[in-house]
């Protein structure tokens, strides 16, 4: 008899619901890294987790991914407990480069596979349904001719696509990002949000812990803010200001204030900011995002210029 | 009658040869696991820490299997315990557990000398192995290789990357305590082959020899457990011609192995590393240095 069909989640269902309601934890040393952290985010969007290092954001992630247990309050995806999403593999993380062991002896399409495991049977032998969703997903990010590859022998950002890849191939319907874009480069740091934008579009609920602010606006549609619990959650165009970060950051966020400056008049608009974020956060006068590139924006220049002072 | 096949006449040499293939080659099996998870350290304790264990279980005329397996998981649990409740390093738990154990064990055994055996356990003594115990590592080795044939996917994963494990829903803790598990009864079968204080390394040097030799799992488990089977039979073997100890035979034997490997290795030896640093400087318009 052939096997049954492996169920896959179709990416196109009803968009998923991600609810975390006054989640708290504590871990057995008694520090509190997260207390009564509450948000709700649909699928089809792409979601910014911002926070300063101790913030709780790692803690937060380990929550929604069911790796530590709330000491009050709960997760829920799809009005369910994380443990049942997990058995569909509706969960699907992308590590940090430290995180992984880059010498271990396991090759490009070895890593993708294991996303599969979740559809295998109790052999986890892959059949050709999950061999088809691996190259579909390698192809996707542009790695299946390395996929006979050592998972070592790739550069910064070819190793963070083979684990995007993975995601795919788990066909998660929240994709969980740990630090994307560090040590990546821009041009894969641009592919990699392209893909994100595909796959925002496809339903899926797509959350990204950075600290990078400056890529936030450009491609992030909501913002969840946090310090040891969430301060503010919604769009970014209403989270992401300069009083909410201020909150959010407290005194490590460094300010340069133009008007206090020695930047005088005659250096006009041209002045150089050089940051250790790949992209730095540049708010405007009265608040507002200044964006990186001018192109697909000119709108937005033209209405401030006929509306200064207007956020 | 030609000498090189004096041991198969015998039934001792020949009960010893088979039997230290077998448990070479589980060990070499699992090696693999041992190797790439860090847990060499790991091994090392619980296979000192069967020692009381095995000692009980002789004076009191139980399998031996038994009594190393059920000394080998309560130091895994007391060191489990300690870790837990205690600011104390892991490294440290683990050296004072294990050696807790093994002289516990040294003592039970000094106290009742003429029931156990101190040289054989700390040894090993495949070569007056009783046919009990010949059956008992059967069993031990049968099931080990059994679970490895049926999960080496699930453990694969627990050991490269616990965290994707976790959030397809699979038993963490469970695979966890199973590795522990195969550890214990794997480290309870050397017990016999090359004695307490070898075990480690049967357990070790064939994953790390294969670790060189390839980057694909699948060929580490099987070129491990391969070199694990063939030196622990050569090793035998050659014991007899030798009249030395089996176990450091074979323990000798593997480190040559290994050390081969780690100047010949196609891509991770030491000449391939020379070769491609040497390429690299030609390219870059250098001479190496």
């Amino acid at each position: 008899m052939p096997p049954a069909p492996v169920p896959a989640a179709a990416p196109t269902e009803t968009p998923l619901l991600l609810e975390a309601a006054g989640v708290t934890v504590t871990y057995n040393n008694g520090h509190t890294a997260l207390r009564d952290a509450s948000f709700r985010l649909e699928g089809g969007t792409i979601c910014a987790l911002v926070g300063v290092n101790g913030s709780g954001k790692s803690t937060l992630f380990k929550a929604l991914m069911g790796f530590v247990k709330p000491t009050s309050g709960q997760v829920a995806i799809d009005h369910q407990p994380v443990r049942a999403a997990q058995r569909r593999s509706w969960v699907a993380y992308v590590p940090q480069a430290e995180e992984v062991d880059w010498s271990f002896p396991v090759s490009v399409h070895d890593v993708v596979m294991m996303g599969r495991y979740g559809y295998m049977n109790f052999l986890r032998t892959p059949r050709a349904a999950d061999r088809e969703a691996v190259a579909e997903s390698l192809q996707r990010v542009g790695m299946w001719e390395f996929r006979d590859r050592q998972i070592g022998e790739l550069s910064g950002g070819q190793k963070k696509r083979v684990f995007v890849a993975r995601a795919l191939a788990q066909r998660g319907r929240i994709i969980l990002l740990d630090e994307p874009f560090t040590g990546v480069d821009v041009k894969t740091e641009e592919a990699i949000i392209a893909l994100l934008r595909e796959l925002r579009s496809e339903g899926r609920l797509i959350l990204v812990s950075t600290h990078n602010l400056g890529s936030v606006p450009e491609f992030c549609d909501q913002v969840v803010l946090i310090n040891r619990t969430v301060l503010a959650y919604g769009p970014t165009a209403e989270v992401f200001t300069s009083a909410n970060l201020t909150r959010a950051f407290g005194g490590s966020l460094r300010h340069f204030d133009l008007a206090q400056s020695t930047v005088q008049d005659h250096d006009g608009h041209h002045i150089t900011v050089l940051t250790d974020d790949e992209r730095p956060l540049v708010l405007g006068k009265s608040g507002h995002l200044e964006y990186l590139g001018r192109a697909g924006r000119e709108k937005l220049i033209s209405e401030r210029e006929e509306n200064p002072d207007a956020k | 009658m030609n000498t090189w096949l004096t041991p198969f006449h015998y039934d001792y040499m020949v009960t010893a040869l088979w039997t230290c293939t077998l448990i070479g080659g589980v060990c070499g099996l699992l090696s693999g696991f041992i190797t790439l998870k860090g847990w060499s350290l790991m091994g090392d304790a619980l296979s000192h820490a069967v020692v009381p264990g095995v000692a009980l279980a002789y004076l009191a005329g139980l399998p031996f299997a038994l009594g190393a397996f059920t000394s080998g998981l309560l130091a895994a649990g007391a060191m489990a315990l300690v870790k837990m409740k205690t600011p104390v390093r892991e490294d440290a738990v683990i050296g004072i557990v294990f050696t807790s154990f093994f002289a516990l064990g040294l003592l039970l055994i000094s106290l009742f000398p003429s029931r156990v055996d101190l040289k054989s356990i700390i040894f090993g003594n495949i070569l007056g192995i009783s046919a009990g115990d010949v059956l008992q590592v059967v069993i031990v080795s049968g099931l080990c290789l059994l679970v490895i044939a049926l999960k080496w996917r699930d453990l694969l994963l627990f050991c490269f990357d616990p965290n994707q494990a976790r959030t397809l829903g699979l038993p963490v803790g469970f695979l966890h305590v199973l590795l522990l598990l195969l550890l214990s009864a794997t480290a309870v079968a050397a017990l016999q082959a090359v004695g307490a204080i070898l075990v480690i390394a049967v357990l070790v040097t064939p994953g790390a020899t294969a670790y060189l030799l390839t980057d694909r799992f699948g060929v580490l488990l099987l070129l491990g457990a391969g070199i694990g089977a063939v030196t622990a039979f050569v090793g035998a073997y050659a014991s007899y011609f030798f009249d030395g100890e089996t176990g450091g035979c074979i323990v000798t034997l593997q480190t040559l192995v290994f050390l081969t490997a780690l100047v010949f290795a196609p891509k991770h030896g030491l000449l391939a590393g020379r070769r491609s640093r040497n390429r690299l400087c030609l390219l870059k318009g250098v001479t190496s240095p």
